[in-house]
């Protein structure tokens, strides 16, 4: 399928033929005359997209054309498009088209497969209900590779060549900005489950939603809340942080660092990583050597949360507590990967928990686990991020008896949404107006609540056992 | 031991496993004038190897070796006989394009029957130490370290005490002119290549057992293969390894010392340069093409 488009003027074509298109903002079906085409302006820009499945090949031509160059273009468009028009009936069955760009290979491969099977999931339970306003859901994938600028790519195609009716979002902060670019220049709607960087909130697009219940600095204040309850005489009296210069786990850490400095904690080390640095030995031996009694990882991936554990068990160093802002988030990946003796201890921050008596929780973990197999244990976090984007889109179109997205955006701003990480709400930046967060331990090879007080299941295990 | 002592140690330790993953690239481009892009490939795919034998057949990684090096060496053979000898003009360029369809092949390969999950190879060895003055030294790293300097040391004296070692430093001398002595040029190539891959067993093996791959961890260690025998020189044995621990011991005094964001602007800072104002490597350019 390739898009033409000229100017404000944009169409869609396959085997030679217009399927449809729209002109200055509105959709010219096909066989439809539209006078636009008449104005020709006296210089116009040609853009050819040769649609991409992801790990495929973008070719984009651009070219000034001359206004007989145009005007000829835009004619054979319309006389190649005649005939092609499809009965009203026939579009008002058709399904609603939502689209999204994934990491399905490369880095984020593991959190793009999980964020994938949630969004599965959500199209299942929402056709099985009857679909939204009656029609039944279609998800269309595509591949983005780990890349920022396939992830732009991606949603220039679903957007602008493949027309979705809607958008949901890809993988990670670095992934999210290229999407909300593209969203804000069309006017989707675009909710995300896993684009909470500030550097996201900073392109100040309201029709921007992070699908969670607290904005990503938030994520690990719990920590601190968590130290602060315990005696003063037990508590830790230093930390040692390192963190990846990922959008995402950056801006995690100060706040915390703050709060500890505060309580009087004191800071031994801080450094930042780059995210692609394989190896972690320098930095894990640098923070063993401080023997601080807490250490607080921004990590992005179980690989680094296994390289900071190796090292710190080689070098036979046992922090008192030790917490990573992703990585034992996964679930039984992270326990293969460390084995499950050496996950004993762990805290993480996350938004959902299978214990959690959040709006439909209960009916998510049955479906998943029949859909996809293993315990409400083994369900990564990526799955319940990605199925309340689902929820709220649901939501959003209940309320608003419409698929525009203009209309979902208007109403975004104006209302609570129920999920299974509980009650949602979104400022005009798209950051949630919330600062609920758990705070999770892992104890025995499974997940608990460890904070909030009125959601714990488990108490602190302090200090967390020596690593295996 | 302080820090700064502890990460030279431990930067001489992992640079010599990064030069045993790069003998193979720096013995092909000085023989077969071939840049193998597919080198990162093979170290991975290796790794599979010795994970794959560990986690289905219960076999040490280290004794696997008995295994995966003749395996590895089959597939250069394949390789070999498949891409790289049909290249007969240009080799050099040419080589770089295929390569990297080789390296690309392989790695859908490898995704297709390990999906895209990371994995690690696990042993007693991997967490054991050794004190040493206050600093406990990974087994990992020094069995490495022995094992680079077992297998390169093997190399040297195939190479310089071997008839095949003098046919082959014949034939880089003059390709024609062995020929023409009735050195079999086309043996001896195919024997290298497959010598060079065959080697990347365990170079595959201990990069598995340091750190989580996945088939998309090729990208970045064939940049960093690539980087050390930039420096050393290309086809320069002894300038990889000079190279590959002197990079690690600079990368890791920067990062304990400084800040582990310039340890990696280092890197590849350090390359920038030398490309710039030393383009045959550290080595320079009588030692470009000595193996």
């Amino acid at each position: 399928m390739t898009s033409v488009k000229v100017c404000c003027m944009q169409y869609v074509i396959a085997e030679g033929r217009l399927l449809g298109g729209r002109i200055g903002g509105h959709a010219v079906g096909a066989g439809r005359k539209c006078a636009a085409m008449t104005a020709a302006p006296a210089s116009v820009t040609i853009d050819l997209l040769i649609k991409s499945d992801g790990g495929g090949i973008l070719l984009s031509i651009r070219r000034q054309a001359t206004t007989a160059m145009f005007a000829l273009t835009a004619s054979s468009l319309l006389i190649a498009g005649c005939g092609t028009a499809k009965p009203a009936a026939q579009a008002a069955q058709k399904p609603v088209t939502i689209g999204t760009s994934l990491s399905l290979s490369g880095d984020f491969s593991g959190d793009g497969k999980s964020i994938e099977a949630g969004y599965k999931l959500w199209v299942d339970q929402v056709n099985k209900h009857g679909g939204l306003l009656g029609r039944k859901v279609k998800l269309v994938v595509l591949n983005d590779d780990s890349s920022t600028q396939q992830s732009l790519t991606n949603y220039s195609t679903l957007i602008g060549t493949d027309h979705v009716d809607l958008v949901f979002g890809p993988f990670s902060s670095p992934l999210t900005i290229p999407a909300e670019q593209i969203a804000k220049r069309y006017g989707y709607l675009l909710p995300d489950p896993a684009g909470g960087a500030p550097s996201v909130f900073a392109e100040n697009y309201d029709g921007y939603a992070y699908a969670k219940p607290a904005s990503v600095p938030h994520n690990l204040l719990g920590l601190g809340n968590l130290l602060m309850s315990l005696p003063a005489s037990e508590r830790p009296k230093t930390v040692a942080y390192a963190t990846s210069n990922d959008p995402f786990t950056e801006p995690q850490l100060p706040p915390l660092r703050k709060e500890l400095e505060a309580a009087g904690m004191r800071t031994l080390y801080y450094q930042v990583f780059p995210d692609e640095t394989p190896d972690l030995q320098p930095e894990a031996l640098a923070i063993a050597q401080t023997h601080a009694d807490a250490v607080v990882l921004g990590t992005t991936s179980v690989p680094q949360v296994q390289a900071f554990v190796q090292a710190f068990a080689q070098q036979h160093y046992n922090p008192k507590v030790i917490v990573a802002t992703s990585g034992p988030d996964q679930g039984s990946a992270f326990s293969s990967a460390l084995g499950v003796a050496n996950t004993e201890g762990f805290l993480v921050p996350i938004a959902w928990t299978p214990t959690a008596n959040s709006y439909q929780n209960k009916q998510f973990i049955q479906a998943y686990i029949a859909k996809y197999g293993g315990t409400a244990a083994s369900i990564p976090a990526d799955a319940p991020d990605a199925y309340c984007v689902g929820q709220l889109v649901q939501e959003l179109v209940t309320k608003t008896h419409s698929l525009k997205n203009a209309d979902l955006i208007k109403a975004l701003h104006a209302n609570t949404f129920q999920t299974v990480e509980g009650p949602m709400s979104f400022q005009m930046d798209g950051a949630p107006a919330g600062t609920h967060m758990f705070l999770v331990q892992w104890q025995n090879g499974s997940t608990k609540i460890v904070w909030p007080k009125d959601s714990q299941q488990a108490s602190l295990e302090y200090p967390k056992p020596a690593w295996h | 031991m302080s820090l700064v002592l502890g990460s030279v140690v431990l930067g001489i330790l992992s640079g010599g496993i990064y030069a045993l993953m790069a003998v193979g690239l720096t013995l092909s481009f000085g023989v077969l004038e071939v840049v193998n892009i597919a080198q990162g490939m093979f170290v991975i795919a290796a790794a599979y190897l010795s994970y794959a034998l560990q986690r289905y057949w219960h076999i040490d990684p280290l004794l696997g070796l008995v295994i995966t090096i003749p395996v590895m060496f089959l597939l250069g053979l394949v390789v070999e006989w498949s891409f790289i000898r049909r290249l007969k003009q240009d080799r050099v360029m040419l080589s770089i394009l295929v390569s990297w369809a080789v390296a690309l092949i392989l790695e859908g390969v490898v995704g297709l029957i390990f999906a895209d999950d990371f994995r690690s190879i696990h042993s007693w060895y991997v967490t054991a130490t050794v004190p040493v003055f206050g600093l406990y030294v990974p087994d990992i790293y020094l069995i490495g370290f022995a094992l680079a300097v077992v297998l390169m040391g093997l190399v040297y004296l195939l190479v310089y005490r071997s008839r095949f070692g003098a046919a082959l430093r014949a034939m880089v001398q003059n390709r024609e002119a062995a020929a023409l002595l009735g050195i079999d040029v086309q043996r001896i190539s195919t024997l290298t290549f497959a010598i060079a891959t065959g080697l990347t067993a365990a170079g595959g093996m201990l990069f598995g057992a340091i750190q989580a791959f996945n088939a998309d961890s090729n990208l970045d260690l064939i940049s960093r293969l690539l980087i050390i025998v930039i420096l050393g020189g290309m086809g320069s044995m002894g300038g990889a390894l000079v190279a590959s621990v002197g990079l690690l011991v600079a990368v890791n005094i920067i990062a304990v010392t400084w800040t582990p964001n310039w340890s990696t602007f280092f890197f590849f800072g350090i390359t920038i340069l030398v490309l710039v104002f030393r383009p045959q490597g550290f080595f320079g350019a009588p030692a470009a093409r000595k193996v």
